[in-house]
């Protein structure tokens, strides 16, 4: 393949994808927007605390990324994370239940929303440290290496992280030793509040990865399949063999950084803008103009995801909180301590 | 069964046979570091391993700390048995977002799920003048993180004899080499075991004092205990070996007999482990002392250069002797 850096992303492959398949793109987009306001309601009513960061405005990355996915491979991923949980198949109630603190939770519990975990799913958490999930999907991808796996191992993480040193350290290592991870630069613009440019000397994210020799490109993050086909392209080329290859998915944040902020580092109109963009919109509009949707199938798939939702709210009410004896199980393993 | 032949070995040997037999047992094992390979690792603990075993399994890294000791947390998630070295314990504060917000911290946070089978050997200490960045004993940070488990070996025994239960542990462990012990020689057997790493060891009995430490300092509670059996005082010297979990039982057990403590510790003195064993003391055999806990630490200065400074900064088997003297009176 070649090194493609700071370039617009490749043409799109001529196999055009089935209605049936954008169907289920749009209804995935959907469960994690209709999770997240769920979680705003809940979290209004003070069901659920913490912090919870929402994803809603860069759904497209999560579903178009794990297209390219199979079981088999790896996650690791941030701490804006429901997303990228929720399309890997951790069931809806135990993600939900994590957000109570239940012992149904996908973590028991112990993480809440920047810790979901799915080990059996190789889904291997939200990290709440910017940059710090990179040197575990170095070393997942490095187990797979020495062992002939040929497994790929998806890094998420935000433009944040790109100004962190363990940033530059994984980069550098993961072309070094010619590793299989497919990094996704969730590029929202902002740090928390801190806009790119306020951030970043080199605003070209795919640039700054492409300095240390792998295929880095950017993706327009709001086209879940411009996001699709990008990442099965380049997650075939790590697959087989070609080493790391990076996605600058450029997206947008339609919400708060975390629950609520008053949004003083950016305009109103900036958001509206982008709001225009909106990627299930788009999806769903294309999907009309094509005829692949009238409005009592997206109705019956909307009622379909409020049922489950409410269900999973229902479930995770109803499940037990962990004893408080148990407060120090976790620490060491029982073989251990 | 052992079969009683001894052999000649240093510490740097011991460790390296240690390696070696990690590596030939389970192929999981892997060692990654900086300059472990071709320059056969900055102490000089994994030379001709690469020869051995090549470069994939002995794996120079970049001056990466936090990437490479991260990336060993995520190849022992991932079903690996990693060994990772780092110089020493001055540099591991470039990975310590690493050791203690994933290593430590990623079992309890997925619920029991991410099991971080992960051994991190490093030197610590002074005595070698290299001043202020190359110094320190930070061990007793590392023993405050619940999570993992800080192991000092102090002996050919010990360096021999923890790496292999280290790395069967389901979470990760914390070995500090001392730099002073590196070139300790002395006879091992042959078919040396592995030890236990749940307990501390009493390493010269007594009746009248207890001196507590662990690493670096044992040669010198050692010698200092010899000097104080010249003036009639029967010193006990307990070598910790597990920083974290802390072996209470055994302090308790002999501050029972002795009823006097002394806690040698090359950290400093404010928030130290010395700190906490006093604690504990206090805590748990408070009525069994008959004198105040006293403690031999660094001097609360960053290590200086010149060896007479740092001979002053550090603990040494006179000022033992004066504290064990002090406290029975």
């Amino acid at each position: 393949m070649s090194r493609v850096t700071g370039e617009a992303a490749p043409e799109a492959a001529a196999d055009v994808p089935s209605a049936g398949h954008r169907g289920e793109l749009l209804r995935q987009m959907l469960l994690i927007r209709r999770f997240e306001e769920k979680c705003v309601e809940l979290y209004s009513a003070s069901e659920i605390r913490g912090f919870v960061h929402l994803y809603i405005g860069e759904e497209a990355v999560a579903v178009g990324v794990n297209q390219a996915l199979t079981p088999d491979d790896s996650i690791v991923s941030t701490y804006r994370e429901h997303g990228h949980a929720l399309v890997r198949g951790i069931p809806l109630d135990s993600v939900m239940a994590e957000m109570y603190g239940k012992t149904t939770g996908c973590s028991r519990g112990r993480g809440g929303s920047m810790h979901l975990f799915d080990v059996r799913r190789r889904f291997y958490g939200g990290n709440a440290i910017v940059g710090g999930g990179l040197p575990l999907a170095i070393g997942i991808a490095l187990a797979d290496r020495m062992r002939g796996e040929e497994r790929v191992t998806a890094c998420f993480f935000g433009d944040g992280a790109v100004a962190e040193g363990e940033f530059h350290e994984c980069m550098n290592l993961a072309a070094l030793w010619d590793l299989p991870v497919l990094f996704c630069c969730e590029n929202n613009l902002y740090a928390m509040g801190t806009a790119v440019e306020r951030a970043q000397a080199q605003t070209d994210l795919a640039l700054r990865a492409g300095s240390y020799g792998m295929p880095a490109w950017p993706v327009d993050g709001m086209d879940v399949t411009a996001v699709e086909h990008a990442a099965r392209r380049a997650a075939e080329a790590v697959r087989a063999g070609g080493g790391p290859h990076f996605l600058e998915l450029r997206t947008y944040r339609f919400r708060a950084h975390s629950m609520y902020d008053p949004e003083l580092y950016r305009d109103k109109a900036e958001v509206e803008r982008w709001r225009h963009r909106d990627p299930i919109e788009l999806l769903a509009r294309r999907m009309r103009e094509a005829g692949e949707l009238g409005d009592e199938e997206l109705a019956a798939m909307e009622d379909a995801l409020a049922r489950r939702i409410e269900a999973s709210v229902a479930a995770a009410r109803a499940a037990p909180a962990e004893p408080v004896e148990d407060l120090t199980t976790f620490v060491y393993s029982p073989e251990s301590s | 069964m052992s079969t009683g032949e001894q052999v000649k070995i240093s510490y740097r040997e011991a460790m390296r046979a240690a390696i070696r037999e990690a590596m030939q047992r389970d192929d999981r094992v892997f060692l990654m570091g900086e300059d472990v390979g071709r320059y056969g690792g900055c102490f000089a603990v994994s030379l001709g391993l690469l020869e051995e075993f090549g470069p994939e399994r002995i794996r120079d890294t970049p001056l990466s700390e936090s990437a490479f000791v991260g990336a060993g947390i995520g190849a022992a998630m991932a079903g690996m048995r990693p060994i990772v070295e780092i110089m020493t314990v001055n540099f591991s504060l470039l990975a310590l977002d690493q050791i203690l917000n994933n290593a430590a911290t990623l079992l309890h946070m997925s619920g029991g799920q991410c099991n971080v089978p992960l051994v991190i050997r490093m030197a610590t200490g002074a005595g070698r003048q290299v001043a202020a960045q190359h110094s320190h004993s930070l061990e007793g940070w590392y023993a405050h993180i619940p999570g993992i488990r800080v192991l000092a070996p102090a002996t050919l025994e010990d360096a021999r004899g923890m790496l292999w239960p280290a790395l069967q542990d389901p979470d990760p462990v914390l070995l500090f080499e001392h730099g002073s012990l590196y070139n300790l020689q002395g006879v091992l057997a042959a078919d040396a075991e592995p030890v236990d790493i749940r307990s501390a060891k009493i390493r010269r009995a007594g009746r009248d004092v207890s001196l507590i430490t662990y690493g670096g300092t044992l040669p010198k509670a050692l010698s200092a205990a010899e000097q104080l059996s010249a003036d009639g005082i029967d010193a006990e010297v307990i070598d910790l070996r597990t920083l974290r979990p802390l072996d209470d039982a055994t302090i308790m057990a002999s501050v029972a007999r002795t009823h006097r403590a002394v806690i040698i510790d090359e950290g400093w003195r404010s928030g130290s482990l010395s700190a906490e064993v006093s604690a504990r003391i206090t805590e748990q055999a408070f009525y069994d002392l008959d004198a105040p806990v006293a403690r031999v630490c660094s001097a609360e200065v960053p290590m200086p250069y010149p060896r007479h400074l740092e001979e002053a900064a550090l603990p040494q088997p006179e000022r033992i002797v004066a504290a064990a003297r002090e406290v029975v009176g």
